[in-house]
């Protein structure tokens, strides 16, 4: 039995499955992140005083890391825009890019946790580590996901271009459309935990 | 057999690899801008003002340009605003009906 409207678009919605399926599961997504961020203003809020992000995070590398992930933001989009170019090289090139600076930032984020643990900065120290290391690892493996079924994209699963392109395009944009959510989770965090 | 993109069509596809680079651009620059305002050490207030409109404009074009918003099917900016009122109410209720140190500063 075939899966039904990779391609070709529902009536009633005016959309292919897994593009209202990826939004759909987005918007779970802003709930879930939605909480974190809810009870890092409830937390600090209730607070007398509370640290800036500046003085006990690495602002650079961080700055660094939203460089990383918005590049690859940038690469992602561009691997879907290739395939709908039919330059199939290339979006092998833009997505591993993509894939490779989702390893660039988990590299730069482990130095930042071991960094902290080192010097005995555990979630359990305070209330603003223990914000920060929810957030930013709930993040991370984020991350992880993303760069898991990129690479599924990049690897194996680029088969389904020789038989069917445009489901194979489908699938890299409904792919991408998790990764820029990622991004986005980042352009928020970076300067409510680190800036302020 | 109908698909749902505008851009399926190379010059379309032009069109937008300039936009992603034009918003690549902007994305940058918004992030040195909010860096270089966090360095003032405004008030607390200000600075969080400015540091969210900043984040606002930046996933504004990250959603409208990389995620296609712009161009997307009624349906989706339906979700989404279901979305975003949830998403505001999950963000203030604690916060405000929470009576022991709201706003302590």
């Amino acid at each position: 039995m075939e899966i039904p409207y990779t391609v070709e678009v529902r009536r009633d919605t005016g959309l292919t499955n897994g593009k209202i399926g990826i939004w759909l599961f987005l918007a779970s997504e802003v709930m879930l992140f939605g909480a974190l961020f809810a009870s890092y203003i409830l937390i600090r809020t209730g607070m007398p005083v509370w640290p800036r992000g500046d003085s006990i995070l690495n602002v650079p590398l961080a700055t660094i890391n939203t460089i990383v992930l918005i590049s690859s933001s940038v690469t992602m989009v561009m691997a879907w825009a290739s395939l709908k170019r039919n330059q199939f090289g290339r979006f092998r090139l833009y997505l591993g890019s993509t894939v490779l600076l989702g390893g660039v930032f988990l590299v730069i984020k482990y130095f930042e946790y071991s960094h902290k643990f080192e010097n005995g900065l555990f979630p359990r120290t305070s209330n603003f580590l223990a914000l920060y290391f929810t957030l930013t690892g709930l993040h991370m493996l984020h991350v992880i996901g993303g760069m898991t079924v990129n690479a599924y994209l990049w690897g194996p699963g680029a088969k389904l271009w020789k038989t069917n392109p445009e489901w194979f395009a489908n699938r890299v944009e409904n792919s991408g459309l998790f990764w820029h959510f990622v991004d986005l989770v980042w352009i928020f965090l970076f300067p409510t935990l680190y800036l302020l | 057999m109908t698909t749902e993109h505008a851009a399926d069509h190379a010059a379309d596809i032009d069109k937008h690899v300039k936009q992603y680079i034009a918003v690549f651009v902007a994305l940058m620059a918004l992030t040195i801008i909010t860096v270089a305002i966090s360095r003032l050490h405004l008030p607390v207030a200000e600075a969080v003002t400015i540091a969210l409109i900043v984040a606002v404009i930046k996933g504004s074009l990250v959603a409208l340009v990389f995620m296609h918003l712009i161009s997307e099917q009624k349906l989706i900016y339906a979700v989404l605003a279901l979305t975003v009122a949830f998403f505001v109410v999950l963000l203030f209720v604690p916060s405000l009906t929470h009576f022991d140190g709201f706003w302590v500063h």
